[in-house]
């Protein structure tokens, strides 16, 4: 297996130049794809479901726990977001318990283009990053200028973590080409300034087969991370569709040795289904990703509920949505 | 820091085992004639779980004795009415399933996983499903009121030890036999279990009777000249000498023996789901299992990539206390057993295969055998043709789908076989061709009471489950 290297620098550069065959062309990159093992849907979905009965009790969830505050992407993408209320996410991120100092902060506020500057105001001197939503997010339904335009604003503005989307269109209509040239493009865009995630919208995907796939273009188009939804849509993660993504970035590390992160969002509200993403984790790609340099959670409303549950094991008692804060 | 997960051992205090248990006979609980006990341990840690009668050719004789006196009206009854016994068991089996899991784990030795969510819901499932069947026995397609044997003797094994129970006595009471039971000499907690679950349900005296014992007690069940009908499920050894007790009278018989079976996994298979197939056909219940997919034939083109998947899947498997909650691999079921596979396993180096076996830590006390496998295996090597019964999977290659099948039929048992390929009319094509009592495509040690199960060559014959399962306890 060849040396680990993290899918954002030079060395990974070089290691996918080594796969440029693969994205020669457009029927080089079909075959490829197409190539890879199907996935048996009801076998996938078993696994994750027995994972999903793994007892995580004591020391082990209180680990977890922890783990899971300090991978979170504390996310606001609402049309009514206002300064303050991003300003009150950022205070959050870096105190998420104002009862107890020790609790672990979040990975990162994720927000719009427009509102990073005030995030990245209000984090300035703290390890918490900004993370932004770009190429026209959700739909992705605008010309590669506008999302590149899109993607070099949150840049300019600060953004640590640009999360981009895919044009499902094109990718549904077989034009894997497309897919990878537009991710490569705003991978250039990001250079060394900020880490790419790449979110696929895997409900509007559909198939197993076609979120590996999906998985293995924006690999190959240089994603620092891979992200299964915008939160916008009906079907957001799950622990099948992650699972599976946990498999490709394995597989992907096995064959260039270029590590690249995951991250689930939308639709994981308690700390039980977090531990469980944090189970297949642990029991699909290991410790070397159970850091939040490596898997996230994109969610909003988790927090509190993983903060009572914190205060549950400090405490012995349960607290009650009064003793976390609404934001 | 790593996620290290925290013991989470289900509550023992969910069962209470009481310090002996009798014969039960005629619906009471009685000494063995002569006294003679035996006891029980669990194998994950040695220790002695109760003392149990041992049943000799005389308390065989009072419980057929009591079974066909309760046969009487218990086949007159409208097959309405013995579906509600029926249906009442199965409730009684879902309510208490904790403290039976509990038990069955304790007695056998297999993860709480397992007897949680597999062993008591299929257990519950089979009394559910052939509560059914009792009042449309006119409709099975044997004729308008087909008749019921009499006395069912019925010898099950170790290793389900509460499912085959299940599947020997479901069909039976549904279509109007009447029931003696053996239990394996090593696990006889759970049916003892079950006698209560009959009195609780007010299922009529001697209609189920459990006889404990070892292989002698069985043998005196087989033999009995009030038996009508002969289930036994076990070693293809025994099933022998049981054809050759039966042979010249007029008993039916069914049996469900041993296994060899081959798990193919084609080039164009979904890599991942088959690693996980593979696992679940191989190390489901420590392999002991007569369908356990025990060889797996993978084609030469994505051997080294499977393996590797393989090998990297083996080394999550947690192995430990069986009533830990997060425990995939258990506890062999006695020594016996144990030095069974082992002096295999043994063989199988000795005879030039290549032995693996992930970094596992095996406790002190009890029984236990590391998930194992073995490439460079060939058709001739012992652990290609012997049944193991244990974890140790054997590794053989093939090159065309031709090869598969001629090396999988290959084999003196055709009891199970899986297939693995995305490719719907491979696989089509290839189940066609298997002389298996079951083939899986994409899955493997599938169950469901609606589905026959049985064996080709000596993996025996006659099916047990779905409406197949009625034929071997009707006359016709």
């Amino acid at each position: 297996m060849p040396t680990t290297v993290p899918a954002h620098g030079n060395d990974a550069a070089g290691r996918l130049t080594e796969l440029a065959d693969v994205t020669a062309s457009d029927s080089a990159l079909r075959r490829f794809l197409h190539g890879l093992p199907g996935v048996d849907a009801v076998g996938l979905e078993a696994r994750a479901a027995s994972l999903g009965t793994r007892s995580i009790k004591t020391t082990a969830k209180a680990y977890a726990i922890d783990l899971a505050i300090s991978m979170i992407d504390l996310t606001t993408l609402e049309g009514a977001d206002t300064p303050g209320k991003v300003r009150a996410l950022a205070a959050k991120a870096v105190n998420p318990d104002p009862t107890d100092r020790t609790s672990p902060r979040t990975a990162a506020v994720c927000v719009y283009p427009d509102m990073v500057a005030t995030a990245k105001a209000a984090l300035t001197g703290t390890d918490v990053k900004v993370a932004s939503v770009a190429t026209a997010f959700p739909a992705g339904r605008a010309a590669l200028p506008v999302k590149l335009a899109d993607t070099r604003d949150a840049i300019a503005a600060g953004a640590d973590e640009i999360d981009m989307v895919i044009d499902r269109g094109a990718f549904l209509a077989g034009r894997y080409m497309d897919v990878f040239e537009e991710i490569r493009a705003v991978k250039a865009e990001c250079g060394d300034k900020a880490r790419l995630k790449v979110i696929f919208e895997t409900g509007e995907l559909s198939t197993y087969d076609n979120i590996r796939r999906a998985s293995w273009i924006g690999m190959l188009a240089g994603a620092d991370f891979i992200k299964t939804s915008t939160g916008k849509v009906a079907v957001n993660a799950t622990p099948s569709n992650t699972l599976l993504m946990l498999e490709a970035v394995r597989d992907f590390r096995a064959l260039t040795g270029v590590q690249v992160g995951v991250k689930p969002a939308g639709g994981i509200r308690t700390t039980k289904d977090a531990i469980k993403f944090l189970v297949l984790v642990n029991e699909t790609v290991g410790e070397e990703w159970l850091d939040n340099h490596w898997f996230r959670f994109g969610a909003s409303s988790l927090l509190n509920d993983l903060l009572m549950q914190r205060q549950k094991l400090s405490t012995g008692r349960y607290s009650g949505p009064d003793y976390v804060t609404v934001d | 820091m790593s996620f290290t997960y925290a013991p989470a051992p289900e509550s023992r205090s969910v069962v209470d085992i009481a310090p002996s248990y009798g014969l039960f006979i005629d619906g009471e609980f009685t000494e063995a004639t002569g006294g003679k006990v035996f006891k029980t341990v669990s194998p994950s840690s040695e220790e002695v779980l109760s003392e149990v009668a041992h049943g000799s050719a005389e308390d065989v004789d009072r419980a057929v004795k009591a079974a066909r006196k309760a046969f009487e009206k218990w086949s007159a009854l409208p097959g309405s009415e013995r579906a509600k016994y029926l249906f009442r068991i199965a409730r009684i089996i879902q309510e208490r399933s904790r403290e039976l899991a509990v038990l069955e784990t304790l007695d056998n030795g297999k993860p709480i996983k397992e007897t949680r969510d597999a062993d008591l819901p299929l257990v519950a499932a089979h009394f559910f499903y052939y509560a059914g069947w009792a009042d449309k026995l006119d409709h099975a397609g044997y004729g308008a009121n087909p008749r019921p044997l009499g006395v069912a003797g019925q010898v099950i094994p170790w290793n389900f030890p509460l499912l085959m129970l299940a599947w020997k006595i479901a069909p039976a009471l549904a279509t109007g036999n009447t029931v003696v039971l053996k239990p394996a000499e090593t696990t006889p907690l759970s049916a003892l279990f079950f006698a209560d679950i009959c009195r609780q349900a007010g299922l009529p005296k001697g209609v189920v009777n459990i006889v404990t014992g070892d292989g002698t007690t069985g043998a005196a069940l087989v033999a009995h000249e009030g038996v009508n009908k002969v289930a036994f499920t076990g070693s293809t050894a025994v099933g022998k000498a049981i054809a050759r007790t039966v042979a010249g009278s007029d008993k039916k018989l069914t049996l469900e023996l041993g296994g060899k079976g081959a798990n193919i996994v084609f080039d164009d298979a979904p890599i991942d789901q088959a690693v996980e197939g593979i696992v679940q056909g191989i190390f489901f219940n420590q392999g002991q299992v007569c369908c356990a997919g025990s060889r797996l034939l993978v084609q030469e083109s994505i051997q080294d990539e499977l393996l590797d998947s393989l090998k990297r899947r083996l080394s999550t498997l947690r192995l430990g206390d069986p009533l830990d909650k997060n425990t995939d691999i258990g506890a062999i079921n006695s020594a016996e057993q144990l030095a069974r596979i082992t002096e295999l396993a043994d063989s199988g180096e000795a005879e030039g295969a290549e032995r693996w076996a992930p970094a596992c830590e095996l406790p002190e006390a009890g029984y236990w055998f590391a998930p194992t496998l073995f490439t460079n295996v060939t058709q001739a090597h012992r652990i290609a043709r012997e049944e193991i019964f244990g974890p140790v999977l054997s590794v053989l290659s093939f090159r065309t789908p031709a090869e598969a099948v001629a090396k999988a039929n290959n084999s003196q048992y055709g009891l199970s076989a899986g297939i693995w390929t995305e490719k719907g009319s491979r696989m089509l094509a290839v189940a066609s061709k298997l002389r298996a009592g079951v083939v899986w495509a994409n899955t493997f040690n599938k169950f469901d009471p609606t589905s026959p199960f049985g064996g080709f060559k000596e993996s025996g014959f006659g099916r047990e489950g779905g409406r197949h399962g009625l034929e071997a306890y009707l006359d016709v």
